[in-house]
């Protein structure tokens, strides 16, 4: 057989980054969005006698992470609002979605999916629950403007 | 029923809707004449088809035959009954009815990607196209030559243009885009007019300078359309959401984000109302409230037929658990008039001011006609303003 004798690094190369009509989106300021507050929601978590788990939701709904550059906010931001998905009990699911408006439940699909990228342990099943309640507070709709942000959690 | 006067009256059932099926594949795009007695459609090929009204019926008269490329856009000038056509072979051409045949003279639009969209000035002597070479074309004719020019539309377009519409002033020219933008731009030719008089998206409007540019809506803006005044623009966008905004010294948008599929096209059919359709098959309407900038949902604009409820037996009940993990007894038929998603909308009679008429077609084949006096008295709780 014949031997490749010339270069293939050519293949390696991403021609688009050297397209002068590329797309590039507005950079927004993404510095002061550090997510939501960790140390807040911890304690309405775990505040006694009642947890407090409706304020937790929307304690870790705050200050979503959307322009952050550093992924590890990111990370942290998203594994916040499992930890209160995964606290509340199956029954108060739809209240707590209930108690969302417009665009609370649009952030908690962009969480949803963000989650389902990464499944853990149980995580896909406690989602999928959250999933079905969101989507019937949010239509279809809220899944679309999921998949069309170009900026996400 | 006979009145004393022994004359033989005949009540005539208004329908609120009223759907006629062309063809098997989608209508790529549809324009009316001025007396909406024939259209002109595009049956998702090269071609461009026109038919005439006959009694209940549809003949065809003409098959317009001259583009290499599925037809995207048509527009029909009412006063000087030209057709324009453009197509995704980059090319426009404007039909002119000479005896019983259309004869087309070729437009150089001067692009490299496919045309996309192509609508008249209110005044018919130009018309601009929109394309996936990431600018317009407004073209105009010049006498000296007897030969369309175009003039482009480049800054600040970063993508496709999928839809325009025309501002009454003849100059101002909304246009949507891929680049997830509503912009209002000025297509004033000196050529052809005067210098309009100022509006409320401002008062210099050179050549391609830009009135008003949206932020706030992501995806890609599908359908756009000026109010009969031209103080409002609304567009629909990809992520589900239909955003109106108001031209004044800092122009005032609002914008409403809806729990369903996205919509494809919009119009105004009075100052405040609007009617959108996409991808849900049905037409719905929205109501502006400029004193509070607010944009509301009006009602889905679809009366669908009364199905009948059939009981269902416990073995189908079960057999619905094991296929679909639920109870649920809705079977997965489209109760709207129309069986695919509807792609253009058009005012028939009554202008965007006070339309009585419009007409929406699909990727069903089909077209379906709207009487929206009907449609407000068989819905309650609908309120057309």
């Amino acid at each position: 057989m014949s031997k490749n004798t010339v270069s293939d690094r050519f293949r390696k190369v991403d021609v688009d980054e050297y397209d002068e009509n590329k797309f590039v989106d507005e950079e927004d300021g993404g510095e002061n969005q550090l997510g939501p507050d960790e140390a807040e929601v911890d304690s309405l978590i775990r505040s006694y006698p009642f947890r407090n788990l409706m304020g937790a939701l929307q304690a870790v709904l705050k200050n979503p992470p959307i322009n952050a550059k550093n992924q590890n906010v990111k990370d942290r931001a998203e594994g916040l609002v499992l930890k209160v998905l995964s606290s509340f009990k199956a029954s108060d699911i739809e209240k707590a979605v209930q108690s969302l408006d417009k665009t609370g439940v649009d952030l908690l699909m962009k969480y949803i999916y963000k989650g389902f990228e990464k499944p853990s342990d149980n995580s896909s099943a406690i989602l999928l629950q959250w999933h079905e309640k969101a989507l019937s507070a949010g239509g279809v709709g809220s899944i679309v403007r999921v998949l069309t942000a170009r900026k996400t959690v | 029923m006979i009145d004393s006067g022994g004359v033989l009256c005949v009540f005539l059932e208004e329908a609120a809707m009223s759907y006629h099926s062309f063809l098997l594949e989608p209508i790529s795009c549809h324009a009316w004449n001025k007396d909406r007695t024939q259209i002109a459609l595009c049956p998702n090929n090269h071609e461009v088809h026109i038919y005439k009204k006959d009694g209940n019926n549809w003949s065809k008269i003409h098959v317009l035959k001259e583009h290499n490329g599925q037809v995207t856009g048509i527009d029909w000038a009412p006063e000087s009954n030209r057709i324009v056509t453009c197509g995704t072979d980059r090319n426009a051409y404007v039909w002119t009815l000479k005896g019983d045949a259309w004869k087309p003279t070729l437009v150089i639009l001067r692009i490299n990607r496919a045309a996309r969209c192509v609508k008249w000035s209110p005044k018919e002597n130009k018309f601009a196209v929109g394309s996936g070479s990431r600018l317009i074309s407004v073209c105009y004719f010049e006498k000296d030559n007897d030969w369309w020019v175009c003039k482009h539309i480049k800054k600040p377009i970063r993508s496709t243009i999928l839809c325009l519409d025309w501002h009454p002033n003849n100059v101002l020219l909304a246009a949507g885009s891929c680049d997830f933008k509503c912009r209002i731009f000025s297509a004033y030719i000196k050529e052809v007019e005067e210098k309009p008089a100022p509006t409320a998206w401002g008062s210099k409007m050179p050549f391609g300078e830009v009135m008003f540019e949206s932020t706030g809506t992501a995806g890609w803006v599908h359908g756009v359309c000026f109010s009969d005044s031209g103080n409002r623009v609304a567009w629909a966008s990809h992520d589900s959401t239909v955003a109106v905004a108001e031209g004044g010294k800092t122009a005032v948008c609002a914008s409403l984000t809806s729990e369903t599929l996205p919509l494809l096209c919009v119009t105004f059919i009075t100052e405040n109302s609007l009617v959108a359709a996409g991808h849900d098959c049905y037409p719905v309407l929205f109501v502006y409230d400029s004193n509070k900038a607010a944009l509301s949902f009006g009602g889905k604009l679809d009366v669908p037929k009364q199905s009948a409820q059939k009981g269902m037996t416990a073995r189908e009940r079960f057999q619905n658990l094991d296929k679909k993990a639920t109870t649920d007894s809705k079977e997965a038929v489209l109760e709207s008039v129309h069986k695919n998603s509807i792609s253009q909308i058009s005012i028939l009679n009554g202008g965007k001011a006070q339309c009585a008429k419009f007409c929406t077609t699909g990727m069903d084949g089909g077209m379906t006609i709207w009487d929206v006096k009907t449609l407000e008295s068989a819905m309650k709780d609908l309120k057309i303003v």
